[in-house]
């Protein structure tokens, strides 16, 4: 694959004695949409949150941009800086209004001036139909409400590779549809992005490759199409099946 | 009957209703004589109560001579605020020079204004308010007060007393045993072993040694430290022990804060970018710190009150002064007015703490609640 913006290469990890990554040998390009599934404990969220250095990995080598994924480093924040994350439970931070939520970052660490920051703040919530509630506080917003700033706020730091993990998980059914939604506006904008998710409506919407994992590692990795109506596993045939019924 | 039935309905709404004498009826009936029990325990409060104003009001009001020029013109049996009135000054001022008390006047100025930034919360610039109390001000109390320098002339910290010297070992302690009980917490919980050593040593230390020790080890055994002929200011040392000694028990209210966070919200602050330090300062602290307002409060109430241990290393503070004036031989004998004015003022700031506490947790609890 020609210069892919994230490569990781034959990584392994433990957790103790849990083998949780085996091999993973996985590039992605700039502006590809990805959606990892797999059944729970299959290793995916781990998988992803070893990209921007949340997770240590203890063999192989992950790089972003070219720039090697290794925590403690310095250059680890620089690379979090270019690589937005959406967590399952949103994690906003409740003491601070919307809007200071997505300006902090830009803020503090790109040196935003305090009103550029928030131009470009009120802009993002447009953009994820939320720009009237700037200035409540996160206790006050639905889960799915939360969780689009919470897009917003990964976006404002303008990163070349959003990672979601589960970001629909924690949801009532009801909300499912509008954070889903705005995850295939952002797709639309040629956005590069890896979903951990189960939503095989959105899997089929926007990605250009499912990736399957199993037991700690990949077992398949296909189109959409290809993927799910044609599993070349046992493993993920059942759960194909499961997800679907 | 109808009125039982007025009340256990719409309780409010009647209240609101009735008019003012029956307001206060249906307040009395309903909270203070609302069974025969609730009517015996409020009988034996008033009891309590009117015993106690039995005692005080009599020696404290109707028995007192206001106004005296020394003991002998006071009434036996009753309050002799003539000491009172005579010794203010040295009760608020300690033994600065008359001529030079615009100096400390100044400075109770400086700290009212710097309180007021930073307490109200309107004013803004929170940022700078602390900055000002933590850098500024006590440069400008120290070279204020002690002189020396655009022609003042010196006044050394022995000269420094009563309520002045009080404020500054309070206020000194409260601004600075905070910060530092933050990194004392933060060391407590970081993953380099030597500085969470380190830092549980020196917590476990202070906490296990009364404060009064502290103090005596610090003017008895430092000077055996320290280069011979160089001897350490009390001052100093006392402000040196409370903000310390403090810092500890602060460390140990901000741990509970930081325990209480969930992991989402580090992961969430370092998949941003924000390394250790941001992370701390911008996202975990403020959280962690508005989650243990009464605890700091406590801590610094009892930080006010331990600011009277200084008499050890001698010192005369708010308290330690009224023993300068009962030397006085026109006022022998007045402890129990001074005292109880002292107490007073200690009683006064205390609970000045503990309102301006309850208002900020009021604010942060509606905030979580809106």
């Amino acid at each position: 694959m020609e210069n892919p913006i994230i490569r990781l290469e034959n990584v392994d990890k433990w957790f103790s004695q849990f083998h949780v990554l085996r091999g993973i040998d996985f590039s992605v390009k700039q502006g590809e949409r990805i959606v990892v599934c797999g059944p729970s404990g299959s290793g995916k969220s781990t998988m992803i949150r070893c990209i921007n250095g949340l997770e240590h990995y203890e063999g192989g080598r992950i790089t972003v941009g070219g720039e090697l994924v290794s925590q403690g480093d310095d250059n680890i924040e620089k690379i979090r800086q270019r690589v937005g994350m959406v967590f399952q439970s949103f994690n906003l931070f409740p003491h601070l209004s919307i809007l200071d939520n997505l300006t902090l970052g830009p803020i503090k660490l790109r040196r935003l001036p305090r009103a550029a920051a928030e131009a470009q703040a009120m802009e993002l919530l447009e953009r994820v139909h939320i720009g009237h509630q700037a200035r409540k506080f996160p206790n006050q917003l639905s889960g799915g409400q939360q969780q689009r700033v919470a897009i917003a706020r990964a976006l404002a730091m303008e990163p070349d590779v959003m990672l979601f993990d589960e970001p629909t998980s924690a949801l009532d059914p009801e909300m499912v549809k509008e954070v889903l939604d705005v995850m295939i506006e952002l797709a639309g904008t040629g956005m590069t992005m890896i979903c951990v998710t189960h939503e095989m409506g959105f899997a089929r919407a926007v990605a250009d490759r499912v990736v399957f994992m199993d037991n700690g590692a990949i077992a398949e990795v296909g189109t959409p199409d290809a993927f799910f109506s044609a599993p070349r596993t046992e493993r993920a045939r059942q759960f194909i099946q499961q997800v679907i019924h | 009957m109808t009125e039982a039935a007025l009340i256990s309905d719409t309780p409010r709404r009647a209240t609101a209703m009735a008019s003012a004498p029956a307001r206060i009826a249906l307040w009395l009936r309903r909270r203070i004589f609302a069974s025969w029990r609730d009517a015996l325990l409020s009988l034996v409060v008033v009891l309590i109560l009117g015993a106690i104003a039995w005692t005080i009001l009599p020696w404290a009001l109707f028995k007192a001579t206001w106004s005296a020029a020394s003991r002998a013109d006071c009434a036996p049996g009753g309050a002799c605020w003539g000491f009172v009135a005579a010794k203010a000054s040295q009760f608020i001022y300690g033994f600065y020079p008359p001529l030079e008390r615009w100096r400390p006047d100044t400075v109770f100025a400086l700290l009212i204004a710097g309180l007021t930034w930073l307490m109200v919360p309107r004013i803004p610039g929170k940022g700078y308010a602390g900055l000002f109390m933590m850098v500024v001000l006590p440069v400008v109390t120290f070279v204020l007060l002690h002189g020396g320098v655009a022609g003042l002339p010196v006044v050394p910290s022995d000269k420094w007393g009563g309520l002045l010297l009080t404020l500054i070992l309070a206020v000194s302690g409260i601004s600075f045993s905070l910060p530092f009980g933050a990194l004392f917490a933060l060391g407590r919980r970081s993953r380099m072993p030597l500085v969470r050593w380190l830092c549980i040593g020196f917590i476990e230390f202070c906490r296990g040694v009364p404060f009064i020790t502290v103090l005596f080890m610090a003017i008895v055994m430092l000077p055996f430290f320290l280069p011979s002929g160089m001897k350490p200011d009390p001052l100093a040392l006392a402000v040196a022990g409370i903000i310390f000694y403090e810092a500890a028990y602060m460390a140990e209210v901000v741990r509970g804060g930081l325990q209480a966070l969930p992991k989402g919200q580090y992961e969430a602050a370092m998949a941003i970018g924000f390394g250790y330090w941001r992370t701390m300062l911008y996202i975990i602290l403020p959280q962690a710190i508005r989650k243990v307002v009464p605890g700091i409060v406590n801590t610094t109430i009892s930080l006010l009150k331990n600011t009277t241990l200084v008499m050890v290393v001698g010192l005369f503070d708010l308290l330690n002064i009224v023993s300068a004036g009962v030397a006085d031989p026109l006022w022998v004998g007045s402890q129990a007015e001074g005292y109880f004015v002292v107490g007073l003022v200690f009683w006064l700031m205390s609970f000045g703490l503990s309102c301006y506490s309850r208002a900020i947790e009021g604010g942060f609890a509606r905030a979580d609640r809106a």
